[in-house]
């Protein structure tokens, strides 16, 4: 309780403390759930919001990938293949277009009062998770309702969330900080939230891209985890050991990335911002 | 908690310096600082600096009401933002004692969307305590503000005055080692004011360590037991309250003296007030005050313009300002003017006041400020005397009457 608090001017690469991270997790509860208080508050048909869109979205990705472009969905009807592909992209896109403009838009906040600035963008996850556990069981019932049943690669699904989580709130770290400073992110990041979710195979199978682009596809660490999440929740085939390893990799690498590129901003928000 | 061996606050050479754009533009969005870049990959960005804290070394005790003064921009802000935490220093190093807890606005850390009770856990968590210390507390803070009844309400749906005193009961009610507050006294009625001051004061008695930045003296020298006097980014003086104010005081003059010189003055300088007359050196609280202005000419200068005359008391406190276009005053510039301008009420309690001069077009023209000192007698205005203590509050004397129906 006593110890001594020392501050000193930063230094040029300095790691958050986690200490001090454990010690204001209050300030992430307190934040996320006033991010889905406020969210559903004053709403008419409040927390169905979290279910109409990623069904309004699979619905439009059946009809314009599996009717009219007639794509293969590797034998799974493809509204409940566009379902489970949208599941685990709002998890991604969720996390990183709400992680983006948190810090400029808690301002008045963190030029005001002390706490580690890194739960601003960090505690918008709270939320989208709660929309991917919602919208999850929505994808359960969808499962019983298609008889279709992944098997035990089911259990793995908590890792690829993490995983999916980790890559968004490395890049949202990054971005909410840099947005301190320079305001074109908040125009950028919406806009390459769309273009990923065309270039990844969210509406389409990995299969029905033509052979010359694969190995373009297969650089993409969100194709990795969407293969990660289908083969656990539809029980397409396993994608390969290498893209297992390596998205576990990447998305801590991506995050720890974030968070350092966040603490090299993060000494002059105060003035800055 | 071994408060015997460390000070609340122990600072060594504590410095800040800022940055400000110097001549050149600084890019604000990230294609502009690609350009600019692109253009000179190898320039080095040239910045003016600017210091606004230099070198400052002091140690703070427990159980101490600590005031921290200064005129404007002698960087007594920044200094509450380095020791909590907000903005980093430059150099040097701070020691703290304990958690420190902020209470540097009012009302940071509220969401208008949310009831007052959802508020009261975000802004505990947002000062550093736990659930479980806000929930131990959640009834003594209610009871503080008086909201009861608003509980589940939106805190947008709340008057300004519930809103600040929701604010100050969860800040207050804070149980870090030392509490720092920046000018938030001045909010709430009499009644709430009276229970802040007192409630800080307990704070300090329990042994922990209040830190108040302030411009009114007043404030601080009933809650502070000892105080820090700034001067332009250095500390210049740590003691007893008095000697602080004293010198906080003496700094009127000082700048007083050096604003004679209009070159040294803010403004365009397109005109400058050559000198103010006083009609006398002293006056009585309810007689007629008199100053004239002698103001220069311009030939150059298009359209008229306007005076604006303060007058302020020893605390550094505008008791009024007298702007020449609330009377339908304007002047031309093209001749010199000799301006008197007639003070008739209120009247004035005795002590020192200062007069600042500012002469505005569209931009201020000339900046004077302590251009006349003059001093008010302590002679009663009233019809009948009193004991001191019915004069002692109030920044002025009102002219009043109570009439029996």
């Amino acid at each position: 309780m006593s110890q001594i608090i020392v501050i000193t001017p930063p230094r040029r690469f300095s790691l958050p403390r986690l200490s001090e991270l454990w010690e204001a997790r209050e300030v992430l509860y307190q934040f996320g759930q006033r991010d889905i208080i406020l969210r559903y508050r004053q709403t008419a048909i409040g927390v169905a919001w979290v279910l109409l869109q990623p069904i309004a979205a699979a619905g439009i990705f059946s009809i314009v990938f599996g009717r009219v472009a007639k794509l293969d969905s590797g034998g799974v009807p493809y509204f409940i293949f566009s379902y489970m592909g949208m599941l685990a992209w709002n998890l991604f896109a969720g996390v990183v277009t709400r992680a983006a403009p948190s810090l400029v838009s808690n301002q008045a906040l963190v030029s005001k009062v002390f706490f580690p600035r890194m739960l601003v963008p960090l505690s918008t996850t709270l939320s989208v998770m709660l929309d991917f556990v919602v919208a999850l069981g929505l994808g359960v019932v969808l499962l019983v309702v298609y008889g279709i049943n992944p098997g035990w690669p089911a259990l793995l699904l908590p890792v690829w969330a993490v995983l999916m989580v980790l890559l968004g709130a490395g890049a949202g770290l990054a971005a909410s900080a840099i947005m301190v400073k320079y305001r074109d992110v908040a125009y950028i990041v919406p806009w390459l939230v769309q273009v990923m979710l065309f270039a990844s195979p969210v509406a389409y199978s990995l299969d029905s891209v033509p052979k010359n682009l694969q190995g373009l596809y297969a650089a993409n660490p969100l194709t990795w985890i969407l293969e990660e999440f289908r083969w656990s929740l539809l029980g397409s085939a396993a994608p390969p050991t290498w893209q297992i390893g390596a998205s576990v990799v990447v998305s801590l690498g991506v995050f720890v990335v974030g968070a350092l590129i966040f603490q090299q901003f993060e000494r002059e928000f105060a003035d800055v911002i | 908690m071994d408060k015997t061996k460390h000070p609340a606050i122990r600072v060594s050479g504590l410095g800040k310096t800022y940055r400000i754009g110097g001549t050149e533009h600084r890019p604000t969005t990230a294609s502009e600082a690609a350009v600019q870049r692109m253009r000179n990959p190898l320039h080095k960005s040239t910045y003016a600096q600017f210091e606004a804290l230099k070198d400052l070394t002091f140690d703070i005790p427990w159980g101490e009401a600590v005031g921290i003064i200064g005129r404007n921009g002698a960087g007594k802000s920044t200094l509450l933002k380095m020791l909590t935490r907000i903005t980093a220093p430059t150099h040097g190093r701070i020691e703290l004692g304990g958690r420190i807890g902020s209470l540097l606005e009012v009302g940071t850390g509220f969401h208008p969307e949310l009831t007052g009770k959802e508020n009261i856990y975000l802004n505990g968590a947002l000062l550093g305590m736990h659930r479980k210390e806000i929930a131990q507390r959640f009834d003594e803070i209610v009871d503080f503000s008086g909201v009861e009844k608003f509980l589940g309400t939106p805190v947008k749906r709340y008057s300004s005055g519930m809103y600040v005193r929701l604010a100050f009961a969860v800040a207050v009610h804070l149980d870090t080692e030392i509490l720092a507050i920046d000018e938030v006294l001045a909010v709430g009625d009499a009644e709430f004011q009276r229970k802040s001051l007192a409630k800080m004061r307990d704070v300090a008695t329990d042994g922990r360590t209040v830190l108040f930045v302030s411009h009114q003296a007043q404030t601080v020298s009933t809650l502070c037991s000892s105080a820090i006097y700034l001067e332009s980014g250095r500390m210049v003086y740590q003691g007893d309250v008095a000697g602080a104010l004293a010198l906080y005081r003496d700094s009127f003059e000082k700048f007083a003296v050096s604003q004679m010189d209009p070159a040294r003055r803010p403004g365009s300088g397109e005109i400058r007030t050559r000198a103010v007359t006083l009609s006398a050196d002293h006056f009585d609280p309810s007689g007629p005050k008199a100053v004239t202005i002698h103001l220069d000419s311009n030939t150059d200068v298009i359209g008229q313009y306007y005076v604006s005359c303060h007058i302020n008391d020893l605390n550094g406190s505008v008791i009024a300002q007298c702007d020449s276009r609330l009377v339908g005053q304007w002047f031309d510039p093209a001749e010199p003017h000799d301006v008197t301008l007639s003070l008739n009420g209120p009247w004035l309690k005795p002590g020192r006041y200062t007069v600042d001069v500012y002469l505005c077009k569209t931009g201020v023209l000339d900046a004077w400020e302590g251009a006349a000192v003059f001093e008010v007698l302590p002679t009663n205005p009233y019809p009948e005397l009193a004991s001191d203590e019915a004069m002692s509050r109030g920044l002025v004397l009102a002219d009043f009457t109570y009439k029996r129906s």
